[in-house]
């Protein structure tokens, strides 16, 4: 039910947030795989393996914990990192990806 | 125990306690008949039902008593739309409004209506200019717009709403649940609904109030009671309680400006700020959600980055302090709130406190010693540092 339709957490000023589109993926430096994971776990995880990749790349993280589709994207906003996008997985869950910016 | 849940429900007023004793005495009988204790209960529920419409602006054969305040809206969502079927099957509602307004639109949906959700800021606060654009579809049967929001505080733009609905000529539906008895009460309203354990009075009583003019007619099978609006006998007492709550409030808000003394939601909403201040200068990495100036003067809601909501509740309850979270592990549903997903804003590790009336600042002061180290220790056992 709790579908976005119109004009979902943002701010007039922002962009308008990533949301899941097929296609939007790009190659990945680091997978995290937090299937299965609760929130918080999957964001602890991304929290301590970001700066495994180089300044610029992309983690992707692999959660199908409903909470982590808003977490990871709040996260990136609050850590002053990009969430490039969110792609739906075939099995469920999503693939959130995410730009390393410091 | 410190109570911080107020916006869950407000411990019962004083005088609500004893208009319900004096009620249960005096108010019991059936007052749909001829006799005279039946006299004196219909007495008693056309009082209440006069001073609830007198302080909600209504009147007082505009307000009917429902047995909760989501029965209320499930009343005032779908009776609305079945009364104005032939206009059209169109509702439009805001993405942070109260589950009770959503799962009713579930309802008309699976009954072949469509449903228009209105997206809301990161601060909870739903577009006015997107909500009167969504109103002016044709075929727009209701519109539903909160006075504010349960989990984060955000006031609604309901006046703005109120004049797009009345231009486009779709009745607009508040549930005033979390502002009734705190705030004054928008205008412009054609149906009302409120809940009376959340202003102080007893649970089991919702206020449905439904302007002359609107049409509505019942979803549920005919019944003589409340105006052939609720169905089943009233429970007197707590309406009687519950107006005399209500009655209170306003009193006591009526007071404070006219004394320039410092009203209760004034002192109230000075706490509010100062935890919205406080706490992410005391944790790290912590999001305080919701308007900080167009908001609630008794809810504040943050989240801590790192931590799991319930371990966050279970430590707190732990140390003295009942608090309510939105975050999934501590759902019934294991989904995270749909206001705090609606909004964009972290789920997990969160708290909303909500201030009770006459809460202490020192009882603030102590919630604010003990969360730090709380944080930290739960923190500290998935590993964060």
């Amino acid at each position: 039910m709790w579908r976005r339709r119109s004009g979902a957490g943002r701010n007039e000023t922002e962009e308008p947030r990533a949301e899941s589109q097929a296609g939007a993926r790009e190659p990945a430096a680091l997978t995290i795989d937090a299937l299965g994971r609760k929130c918080p776990i999957p964001i602890i995880m991304l929290a301590d393996q970001i700066n495994q990749v180089p300044m610029g790349a992309v983690v992707e993280v692999l959660a199908d914990d409903p909470a982590a589709y808003t977490d990871v994207p709040a996260w990136c906003r609050l850590k002053s990192h990009a969430h490039v996008g969110s792609v739906e997985l075939p099995q469920g869950g999503w693939s959130i990806q995410v730009r390393r910016n410091y | 125990m410190v109570y911080l849940d107020a916006a869950s429900t407000e411990p019962l007023h004083p005088a609500a306690r004893d208009a319900l004793l004096a009620a249960l005495d005096s108010g019991w009988a059936d007052p749909a008949r001829l006799y005279g204790h039946a006299r004196r209960a219909q007495m008693l529920l056309e009082q209440a039902r006069a001073d609830v419409a007198d302080v909600l602006g209504a009147r007082p054969d505009e307000v009917v008593f429902t047995s909760s305040g989501t029965q209320a809206v499930h009343l005032g969502v779908l009776g609305t739309l079945n009364g104005r079927r032939r206009t059209g099957r169109h509702l439009v509602v805001g993405a942070v409004e109260h589950s009770s307004v959503l799962h009713s639109a579930e309802t008309h949906e699976r009954e072949g209506g469509t449903v228009e959700i209105v997206g809301v800021s990161r601060t909870g606060r739903v577009d006015a200019g997107a909500f009167a654009e969504a109103v002016s579809a044709p075929g727009t049967a209701l519109a539903c717009l909160q006075t504010a929001n349960h989990e984060v505080g955000t006031l609604q733009p309901v006046e703005e709403a109120a004049a797009a609905c009345q231009e486009a000529g779709v009745p607009l539906l508040v549930d005033a649940a979390q502002s009734a008895g705190r705030l004054p009460l928008p205008h412009g309203w054609s149906v009302l609904t409120a809940s009376a354990h959340k202003w102080g009075g007893p649970a089991g009583v919702g206020v449905l109030a439904v302007r002359k003019g609107t049409r509505w007619r019942s979803p549920y099978p005919q019944d003589e009671r409340e105006r052939r609006r609720v169905p089943g006998f009233e429970n007197i007492p707590a309406i009687v309680a519950a107006a005399a709550a209500l009655r209170a409030r306003a009193a006591e808000n009526a007071a404070g400006e006219a004394t320039e003394e410092i009203s209760e939601s004034t002192r109230l909403s000075a706490l509010v700020d100062r935890i919205r201040t406080e706490v992410p200068r005391l944790v790290p990495d912590v999001e305080v959600v919701g308007d900080p100036l167009l908001r609630l003067p008794h809810i504040v809601t943050f989240s801590c980055l790192y931590v799991e909501g319930e371990a966050l509740l279970a430590e707190l309850d732990r140390a003295g302090f009942a608090v309510s979270s939105g975050s999934s592990c501590t759902a019934s549903t294991l989904r995270p709130s749909h206001v705090l997903e609606a909004m964009g804003v972290l789920t997990h590790g969160n708290v909303r406190v909500s201030l009770p009336h006459g809460v202490s600042e020192g009882d603030v002061d102590r919630f604010l010693a003990v969360l730090p180290d709380i944080v930290r220790r739960i923190r500290a056992s998935l590993g964060v540092h």
